[in-house]
């Protein structure tokens, strides 16, 4: 078996095999499977990979090449907060390309990398679907901003700075 | 039973972004507070569109609609309109009926049929879909024959919204004449195109339309099961959906023996997760299958080998949407809606530099100009629009002088300007045609799935030329080498996404050369994006 390394990997194991079970007699249930396991451990570790190739019987090749097909996935820890910019056109031009350079100024980092402290990283996405609102920053799974301008996203940082 | 007065809160993903749920709840309580709630019911409704103008509010029967921006705003609108019956003034969206500003003299107004019930009824609640006709469209289907329905969806015009614009009814042909124990009903709801997002209010504004118009195709083609191949981001409609699904099963609507017939259906939501190619319909054939979405060979097309290599009929959000109430009203209902070759309405997302961005649903037929000006509201600041991209990252980028084209699925043949997917992006004169071409070729880019060398390094050369210019660095030669690198990828890509970047790539090169070429002769940007590489400015 793996080794163990996080404090509570045993039960986050647990869960995503919990998770698992309830699906397994569904084929093509992988990409359903991934999006479960990393909203648990927040990134797709090989040891994770690992797991899911032998829990749904699938070639680990087939998993990892799942994985590093979409763009969802990653295989790196991001920041406890992963900012979301979207420059796809309807937010481009509204301005989105000022965001991303104000937020890497604001966190002094470049894209996809977390902060020091772990606690932010910056991506760039690709429409999220919410253009009337452009541009969107949308951080974590569901906090949403809309139509921000380069001075707000100091005071959006706060929010998440502050908390905790 | 119902209450004298209701308040519709317009919930989608843009309106939560503005604190719609909270405002509700707040609502909700304050209808507590003054023991309104035997007069007054409060419920969530899909989009009324964005008016830019905060949370709608809709206050029946009056009709009045609010726009709230505090929790002030909410009191106000209890105190006044629900306790003393008089109109919040000061509260109100004047312009929120269709009419939309004084400059649109033109005749065209909103037609719903996809968004027929969204901004009127709980998504939430299957009853109230029922109690608008919801489900008879397939009860109807259910005393024809499959031929006969398939028939009907053949007569009526009905083609493809995702983009292709293939006729609906063929497909569904194609599919129920193969011989298959197994057949499978996709929804493509991928939806990845920056600029569209009119698929994610029709699941989040109505879902059960989309969920009924697959019963009718399983039926029609003779599947018993569907998925819903759904973008991992778009949580809320997925949420949205899979509240419906699981009421569609209790209400005996899908599963086994549907409404008491012997026609099963089960039906279930697949997540994608961020790869644009995977709404192509072979890719995302393959993502369901739990693999990489990379585009299959064609053929064989999937209503011939799709799924499992089943025979399987892909169809957009908003075509499932369209087959209830033509099924329910009639072919001809439908086709006397619309244009020649393009019947019925179109769902538009209006985004970029708009006064009013959302969506609206129009004949089809209907103008760019009306669109941005009547339905959009035109461009803010006293700005000029310097083009306008129709259809999304495929289709077309159009000049003002061009903006009278009606948009059907002609309009590409016939003036240049793409129905596509039913984006209308807005852009002003503040923007570069380069550095615009440039954000979307890097998309492309990003996209292109790798598995084919013209659109893999296509792209990125073509993004690297863009670049040249940018930073003054372009020439003549690398203006002409673009033409070439579009023909060798309309020719030899492998799927449609290689094949479909020559077309906004070559619409913005024409209609904007003279710009892309002063970056060279003069140097300078003309609008004065593009930071040009010092250095290399003086010769
Ligand atoms: C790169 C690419 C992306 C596409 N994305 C979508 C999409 O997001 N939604 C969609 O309905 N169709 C999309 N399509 C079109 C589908 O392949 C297919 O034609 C469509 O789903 C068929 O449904 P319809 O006949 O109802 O339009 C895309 C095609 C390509 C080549
Ligand atoms: S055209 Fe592009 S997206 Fe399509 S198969 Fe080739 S590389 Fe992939
Ligand atoms: S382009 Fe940014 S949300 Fe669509
Ligand atoms: S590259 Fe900019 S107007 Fe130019």
């Amino acid at each position: 078996m793996s080794v163990v390394t996080c404090p509570d990997c045993e039960n986050l194991f647990a869960e995503l095999d919990r998770y698992i079970d309830s699906v397994k007699d569904n084929t093509g249930v992988l990409i359903n499977v991934l999006h479960k396991a990393q909203e648990i451990f927040g990134y797709l570790s090989e040891e994770v990979q690992q797991h899911v190739s032998e829990k749904l019987n699938v070639p680990l090749s087939q998993v990892y090449g799942v994985v590093t097909f979409y763009n969802f996935f990653t295989m790196k820890p991001k920041g406890k907060h992963q900012i979301k910019v979207c420059l796809g056109t309807a937010c481009y031009v509204k301005g989105a390309d000022k965001i991303m350079e104000r937020l890497q100024d604001e966190l002094k980092v470049p894209m996809n990398q977390p902060t020091a402290d772990g606690k932010f990283s910056i991506h760039a996405v690709r429409c999220l679907g919410a253009c009337s609102m452009a541009p969107v920053v949308l951080i974590g799974e569901d906090d949403y901003y809309g139509r921000v301008t380069p001075d707000e996203v100091s005071k959006i940082l706060d929010k998440y700075r502050r908390a905790e | 039973m119902s209450k004298p007065i209701t308040v519709l809160v317009s919930i989608d993903s843009n309106s939560l972004l503005l604190g719609a749920r909270h405002y509700k709840n707040y609502l909700a309580s304050l209808v507590e507070k003054y023991n309104l709630g035997s007069i007054v019911d409060v419920l969530e409704t899909g989009s009324f569109g964005d008016y830019g103008k905060g949370v709608l509010f809709l206050v029946l029967p009056e009709n009045t609609v609010y726009s709230v921006k505090s929790e002030v705003d909410v009191e106000k609108i209890v105190l006044e309109h629900l306790l003393k019956g008089r109109i919040a003034r000061e509260l109100v969206v004047e312009d929120f009926s269709t009419e939309g500003p004084v400059e649109a003299k033109s005749t065209t107004i909103e037609e719903r049929v996809v968004l027929r019930n969204a901004g009127s009824i709980d998504p939430r609640n299957i009853e109230e879909y029922i109690a608008l006709n919801g489900y008879q469209g397939l009860a109807k289907a259910f005393r024809m024959e499959p031929r006969a329905v398939i028939e009907e969806i053949k007569k009526s015009g009905l083609r493809g919204r995702g983009g292709a614009g293939f006729p609906t009814g063929l497909k569904w042909e194609f599919t129920q004449k193969v011989d298959s124990p197994d057949k499978y009903v996709i929804c493509n709801a991928d939806e990845g195109e920056p600029g569209t997002f009119k698929d994610r209010l029709i699941m989040e504004g109505d879902p059960h339309s989309v969920i009924e118009g697959m019963v009718v195709a399983g039926y029609a083609v003779g599947a018993s099961k569907g998925y819903i191949y759904i973008r991992g981001e778009y949580f809320e409609s997925v949420a949205s959906l899979r509240r419906a699904i699981s009421q569609a099963y209790e209400y005996g609507l899908l599963g086994a023996s549907i409404l008491g017939t012997d026609f099963s259906f089960d039906l279930s939501v697949r997540l994608g997760a961020g790869a644009y190619v995977c709404g192509e319909e072979t890719a995302l054939i393959e993502s369901i299958e739990g693999k990489s979405g990379r585009p299959r060979l064609k053929p064989p097309y999937p209503p011939v080998s799709g799924l499992y290599n089943k025979p399987t009929v892909v169809n957009n959000v908003e075509t499932f949407a369209c087959v209830p109430p033509i099924i329910d009203k009639g072919a001809n209902w439908f086709k006397a809606i619309g244009t020649k070759s393009s019947a019925g309405t179109k769902v538009y997302s209006l985004c970029g530099n708009l006064v009013k961005r959302g969506i609206v649903e129009v004949p089809m037929g209907t103008t760019v100009a009306d669109l941005v000006y009547k339905f959009g509201g035109g461009i803010p600041d006293g700005r000029a629009v310097k083009m306008v991209q129709t259809g999304g990252a495929a289709g077309t980028f159009i000049k003002p002088e061009e903006l009278g084209a009606p948009l059907d699925f002609d309009s590409f043949k016939n003036s240049g300007a793409s129905l596509g997917s039913g984006v209308i992006l807005a852009i002003d004169e503040t923007h570069c045609a380069v550095d615009v071409a440039k954000n979307l070729m890097e998309f492309f880019a990003h996209e292109s799935c790798g598995k084919c060398s013209p659109c893999r390094e296509g792209t990125h050369i073509i993004v690297h030329i863009l670049n040249e210019f940018s930073k003054g660095r372009g020439t003549r030669e690398l203006f002409d080498q673009l033409y070439d690198v579009a023909d060798t990828m309309e020719d030899s890509s492998f799927c449609g996404l290689g094949q479909a970047v020559p077309v906004p790539l070559r619409s913005i090169l024409d209609r904007f050369k003279d710009e892309f070429l002063a970056h060279v002769d003069t140097l300078q940007c003309p609008v004065g994006i593009c930071k040009f590489d010092k250095k290399k400015k003086k010769r």
